[in-house]
């Protein structure tokens, strides 16, 4: 009786693996990076709050470019949860706001891989995304937090902010695309050893 | 590095960067052409004060519980120029000149609120 009882327990017990393919692990590292990079920001000091680099979106450009949109997206999403559970605001309004950038910045970066990448560069997909991210931003404050017209003086300041920094993290972004040539995702997943020599 | 930096764009790059500095531009021509105010409305003690016009240059002393807040008008804009009040926001305000915009000294109750030609878009506000 006892065998058979440890037998099943051993049945149960033994674990359903979870097929994890390189894309998800190189998904994870990149989430990994870009959950940082919000936490070192937060750290900086802004004049007018929710005005911020937006670094992490560096990341999500990196990893729209080597594995397409769906890999952006999980990227995106998965930094905004991590962040906010990190920095302890998670379903608070601030993240509510994250979050409706985060999502109009992915519907416009699908709308990017329509462009012709011969002759736009991410610094291209980079402003537009970094403007889509401010105007997902507005629209929700506007519809939910402050139902009033006068965040309307506000575009100006919080667009302008969006084009400086969409085109530095676009340049950011181009530049290491372009230091890092494209590697099969598995192989990147070892890079440190590789650049060892 | 700079050049080098500037060496990274496409030609798409530069006309995406130009039209978007454009499109803003053009969008904070918009959000920050709202209509000018014509006239003060200043308040003591929930009730309406006195009304001025914008343009006639004045300086009106309002007297309040705490004492005598100054009122200044000149050339289109307003401002509270002193208040007995302990931490002088309404005097921090400054200059205002857009319709809508306001100056509040709570503790010496007194306000002041810009109008313009059109009729407000709410009823009233609480804080």
């Amino acid at each position: 009786m006892t065998a058979s009882v440890t037998k099943r327990t051993a049945k149960h017990t033994a674990p359903k693996r979870i097929q994890i393919t390189p894309q998800d692990a190189y998904i994870a590292r990149l989430a990994a990076y870009a959950i940082v990079l919000s936490v070192l920001e937060s750290g900086i000091p802004s004049p007018i709050p929710g005005v911020k680099p937006g670094l992490a979106n560096i990341v999500t450009l990196i990893a729209l470019e080597r594995m397409g949109w769906k890999a952006a997206a999980w990227v995106s999403i998965l930094r905004i949860l991590g962040a906010s559970i990190v920095l302890g605001g998670i379903f608070s309004p601030g993240f509510a706001l994250s979050l409706a950038g985060g999502v109009l910045s992915l519907l416009v970066l699908a709308l990017c891989q329509f462009l012709p990448r011969r002759h736009f560069g991410m610094v291209s997909i980079s402003l537009l995304s970094a403007l889509a991210h401010t105007a997902g931003q507005l629209l929700l404050a506007r519809l939910w937090l402050i139902p009033h017209d006068g965040i309307i003086y506000l575009i100006p300041l919080l667009s302008g902010m969006a084009l400086v920094f969409g085109f530095v993290n676009g340049v950011i972004a181009e530049r290491l695309l372009r230091q890092y040539p494209a590697q099969a995702p598995a192989s990147i997943a070892n890079a440190h050893t590789q650049q060892t020599h | 590095m700079v050049i080098e930096s500037w060496r990274l764009l496409k030609w798409g790059d530069v006309l995406c960067l130009l039209l978007l500095a454009a499109l803003w531009g053009v969008l904070t021509y918009w959000s920050w052409a709202q209509p000018r105010a014509t006239r003060v409305r200043i308040y003591q003690d929930g009730q309406v004060y006195a009304e001025l016009d914008l343009m006639a240059a004045k300086t009106l002393h309002v007297t309040g519980p705490l004492g005598e807040t100054v009122v200044e008008v000149a050339s289109g804009k307003a401002r509270i120029a002193a208040d007995p009040s302990p931490r002088q926001y309404c005097v921090q305000a400054g200059w205002l000149q857009q319709a809508g915009q306001s100056a509040i000294c709570l503790p010496n109750r007194t306000s002041i609120e810009l109008v313009g030609h059109q009729p407000r878009a709410y009823d009233s506000l609480s804080y």
